[in-house]
């Protein structure tokens, strides 16, 4: 564990979520550094989403604590949390279709100017800004007035997470990014995460495809019926392990964590 | 590693691009102008039929002085469907704002307030679907606006005793009926309002963030939603402006009329509805244009202009209004997936 050293961006302590009867989340640990990609892994049920939707404001925890930046905070909507630097890139894109790449972008955080009395939106402006930040990012489209509804899939996925670090973001969580991808985009999409790094930003991946979260995580962690399974450094695990840890098995012989593979 | 993906991302990116770039221009073009190509066909079609009435100043001013009210409500329900919704409620609202002026204006209340009438109860009808659809939580805003249709007319037979009533003031009829010579030419003072109208919802929905935001809304409420849009308050805007434009649309009907009566915009939601959809806005939401809209209405207004110089009868009118929906509705489906698999 790597506690003391740098300052957590993220800090969940003993999350439960309860939905009536239903308890999603039974006391739930999660940390996260700046620029750390976390993988975490589960079976369907596990709890992944519904902690993803706590830490981003969608949810409210039933119990627990929810530190950011080692400041204890209750979000009570997505803005909240958005406003802490936490976005979520949602798994079905949460895109308009109709809408323009900057405009989805900027959906929102439009800039306006004042013309007389009113106040106008800025397309030039904001047709900067995205493409400034498409920049940042390397996300190169062809025009940012392009509908998204006229993207591929990949295509589309970049601009969900341009949209996600669009301003200021400390940490991008993105359930299941590549899923709906064809094959040959999905390299891209994670080496898209593998730049958030550089720009310092963290990142919480769920996925169901080992081979995305050893492609880009520097961590894995998993969660067995609502509670925390197992976790580790990615290079002190084997994917079998992991495969273990999301069916709820511990390895065979008790060897200690991170004693097999180095 | 990474500083090696981007770049190869970046030539992928690119490529993908060109290859629909030319089909996507050609799509965004008829998008864009396809319905004025019809307002044109059906003009040249009126001249072919009927040469030397069509074009003649009265003519034009006629079938623009008619459809009018239409445009007015055509262009509220277009808001509405833009956010996937529909309100088929106008034609009962129109006919609740005429009969409230007309009933004040026979008891006696001054002009200035007879013309803000109709505005006021046409916004009140609309404020009142917006929050019963949004805090009542209602299933579709069908549901919500087909008891206001019942509501609205009820209330207008209510405060009319269910006859018409005629003598509304001079000044109140003006919007309506009135004319202004611009350049030697009469215009009538209602195109003028529909006009202004259609000019001022087209800022509004391309030049201001709640205009983009209901364009939002239909293209993706979940995604308005997460990127906090106050899609709830989004939504009584939009009902409220568009029960604006219907009481707008029936104050300009009374002062053609010069008369209020509790029958008037029976099925006019529906002719609305259709010119909203010929002009080519998405029964789904998030696509369309102020200047379709416009088109659509015209393409109406045109079609029982030439049926009626050529003495056709009413009833086929209806007939082939059917058709012209459902053939436009049609040539589109096509034209989108040719366009798809190009």
């Amino acid at each position: 564990m790597m506690e003391a050293a740098a300052p957590l961006v993220i800090e969940a302590r003993a999350i439960a979520k309860r939905f009536g009867h239903v308890t999603a989340l039974r006391g739930v640990d999660l940390t996260l550094e700046p620029g750390e990609v976390l993988g975490v892994v589960g079976d369907n049920g596990a709890g992944k989403s519904t902690l993803m939707k706590v830490l981003s404001g969608l949810h409210q925890p039933s119990s627990g604590e929810l530190l950011i930046n080692g400041e204890a905070v209750r979000f009570g909507s997505p803005r909240d949390a958005r406003q802490r630097g936490i976005e979520m890139v949602y798994q079905d894109l949460a895109l308009a279709g109709n809408l323009r790449i900057d405009e989805n972008i900027l959906l929102g955080r439009e800039r306006t100017r004042a013309i007389g009395p009113l106040r106008l939106v800025d397309h030039a402006a904001n047709v900067a800004l995205a493409k400034q930040h498409l920049d940042k990012l390397r996300i190169h489209v062809k025009s940012v007035s392009q509908r998204v509804e006229d993207l591929s899939g990949g295509q589309r996925q970049a601009v969900a997470i341009a949209r996600a670090t669009a301003f200021d973001a400390k940490v991008v969580i993105m359930d299941e990014p590549t899923a709906a991808l064809a094959v040959r985009e999905v390299r891209k999409v994670l080496d898209l995460i593998k730049d958030l790094k550089t720009h310092g930003i963290g990142v919480i991946l769920i996925s169901h495809r080992l081979d995305d979260i050893f492609y880009v995580c520097d961590r894995v962690m998993a969660l067995f019926r609502g509670a925390n399974f197992a976790e580790a450094p990615l290079g002190e695990v084997e994917r079998d392990e992991v495969i273990g840890w999301i069916m709820g098995n511990k390895r065979q012989e008790d060897a200690p964590v991170g004693a097999g593979a180095n | 590693m990474t500083e090696a993906a981007s770049p190869e991302l970046a030539g992928e990116l690119v490529d993908a691009d060109q290859q629909s770039r030319r089909s996507i221009r050609l799509m965004a073009f008829f998008d864009r102008f396809g319905v004025l190509l019809l307002v044109l066909v059906m003009g040249a079609l009126s001249y072919a039929a009927q040469p030397e009435v069509f074009l003649s100043s009265n003519n034009i001013a006629n079938i623009f002085r008619q459809t009018a009210f239409l445009a007015l409500l055509a262009l509220g329900q277009f808001l509405v469907i833009v956010t996937a919704g529909i309100d088929l409620s106008v034609g009962s609202t129109l006919a609740l704002a005429m009969m409230s002026a007309a009933v004040l204006s026979v008891a006696g209340v001054p002009w200035p307030i007879l013309i803000l009438t109709p505005f006021a109860v046409g916004t009140a009808v609309g404020l009142v679907n917006g929050l019963g659809l949004t805090k009542l939580h209602m299933p579709h805003p069908f549901i919500m606006t087909l008891g206001m249709l019942n509501i609205a007319r009820g209330l207008t037979n209510l405060i009319s005793g269910g006859v018409p009533i005629s003598g509304l003031p001079a000044e109140v009829r003006w919007l309506g009926a009135g004319n202004l010579v611009l350049g030697g030419i009469e215009i009538p003072v209602s195109v003028i309002a529909v006009i202004v109208s259609f000019a001022l919802a087209w800022l509004f929905l391309e030049h201001t963030r709640t205009g983009r935001h209901i364009y939002a809304i239909g293209g993706n409420p979940q995604a308005a939603r997460v990127s906090g849009i106050n899609v709830d308050r989004t939504l009584v805007i939009v009902y409220a402006l568009c029960g604006l434009l219907a009481g707008f649309s029936g104050l300009l009907l009374a002062g053609r009329t010069g008369s209020g009566f509790p029958n008037a915009g029976i099925g006019a939601e529906l002719d609305a509805i259709s010119a909203v959809i010929i002009g080519g806005a998405s029964f789904f939401g998030g696509r369309g244009t102020v200047l379709g809209v416009f088109a659509g209405v015209l393409v109406i207004g045109m079609m029982r202009n030439l049926l009626n110089l050529s003495n056709v009868q009413v009833f086929w009118q209806q007939v082939l209004i059917g058709v012209v929906i459902i053939a436009i509705v049609a040539f589109d489906v096509l034209r989108r997936r040719a366009a798809a698999s190009s």
